[in-house]
This record gives structure tokens, C-alpha cells and sequence, in this order.
């Protein structure tokens, strides 16, 4: 499923919005998302999941072909982890 | 960082805010975006949000672990996890914002 077909999905289900609508409501939600990590803050939403922000200290890392040593800046790295409920969703019937 | 917690009710403000709808009809479309997710991943189809990210469902064939405390051997059952990889646009909008803030705080007199 794609986001355009997620705003189809969504729109079927709601005939009373318009798809322009729908389509600014899907957007604004994983944008607030995207703006609360770039805040450095941690997205929870019970049952679904956990959206957090790990820092990766600055490291001596190799260039794998050349095997020279590079610099690696620090960096932060956005990260899921899955809700019970959703892993158990995942599971069901197995 | 900030440290803060976003919950859905920040999700639902941000909807009322963008979208001249009810507060409370604000709400349960976030639920429903969540489960439309949900229920794709459940029927085993990926989730591609562009310029966000993807949710993949794995399966995990079946394996022998142990109990960290006791040692003992004790089987895991095939399962199926789900793995979210963020989109190079939503790395990029990270670490630039976070990247900034680091730069802020080094020169700023302590």
C-alpha cells in the first residue's frame, strides 16, 4: 500500500471529505510526526507503535573498497518499534 | 533533545488545525489512518509513505533461544515482525534540524 492508496482507501471510507482533504489530513499527520523527531522528541502511539530518534556518536569508519579510514560525523537515526497490539495483529492465526 | 512525548492527541490537533473538521472527528480519523496501516501490514503488505518511510512485515523462521536468567533452551515460533525504514528525506530532515541544535548549544557560553 502507497500513501496515494491509503488516501483512496481513506477516501472511500469517508464520502463526506473531499480526496484533497483526506489527502492533507494523511500528510499533516506524518508530517507532525517528522517534525516531533527532527525535534529530537518521541512519537507514541499506543497499540501501533513508537517512533524515537537514536544518536550514532561520530566514529573512524573504512572505506570497505580502499580501506582507507574515514571520519563518520555523528548522527541520528529515526527508529520503530512496533506495538504490541500491531505485533500481535501481525501474529494472529499463526 | 527535547525528550518530549507526541501522542495522537498532538496528531488529531495537527489534523483539526490543517483541515476544518471537528475536534473529535479529527481523532478518529488519525485511528483510522493508523488502522489502515495496521490492517495492510496484517494482510502482509508493505506500507510506503513517500518522503516518510516504509513498513515491511518479516518472517522469522523458527529458532532456538534461551532463557537469559535461567539458561535453559526453550524454542521461538515462527513469527512475523515489522520493520520500518526511514526514507532518505525524513534522515536527511533529522539531522539536518538535530544537527543544527548540536552546533547551537557548542556555541553557546556555558
Amino acid at each position: 500500500m502507497t500513501k496515494s492508496e491509503l488516501i483512496q482507501r481513506l477516501a472511500e471510507r469517508n464520502p463526506h471529505l473531499y480526496q484533497r482533504d483526506v489527502e492533507r489530513i494523511v500528510t499533516a499527520i506524518f508530517d507532525e510526526i517528522a517534525a516531533a523527531l527532527s525535534r529530537g522528541d518521541r512519537v507514541e502511539l499506543r497499540g501501533f507503535g513508537a517512533f524515537s530518534v537514536k544518536r550514532r556518536d561520530a566514529r573512524q569508519g573504512r572505506n570497505p573498497r580502499t580501506g582507507d579510514s574515514v571520519h563518520v560525523d555523528q548522527k541520528h537515526i529515526p527508529f520503530f518499534k512496533t506495538g504490541k497490539q500491531l505485533r500481535e495483529r501481525l501474529n494472529e492465526g499463526m | 533533545m527535547a525528550g518530549q512525548t507526541v501522542t495522537r492527541a498532538q496528531l488529531s490537533e495537527a489534523v483539526y488545525q490543517e483541515v476544518g473538521l471537528s475536534r473529535n472527528e479529527s481523532a478518529e480519523l488519525v485511528e483510522t489512518v493508523l488502522n489502515e496501516i495496521s490492517g495492510a501490514l496484517a494482510r502482509g503488505e508493505m506500507v510506503k509513505i513517500s518522503s516518510f518511510g516504509s513498513f515491511a512485515v518479516r518472517r522469522k523462521g523458527k529458532r532456538i533461544g534461551r532463557n537469559p536468567k535461567t539458561g535453559k533452551e526453550v524454542p521461538i515460533n515462527p513469527r512475523r515482525v515489522l520493520v520500518f525504514r526511514a526514507s532518505h528525506v525524513l534522515k536527511d530532515q533529522i539531522n539536518t534540524a538535530l544537527s543544527k541544535d548540536a552546533a547551537l548549544l557548542a556555541t553557546r557560553p556555558a
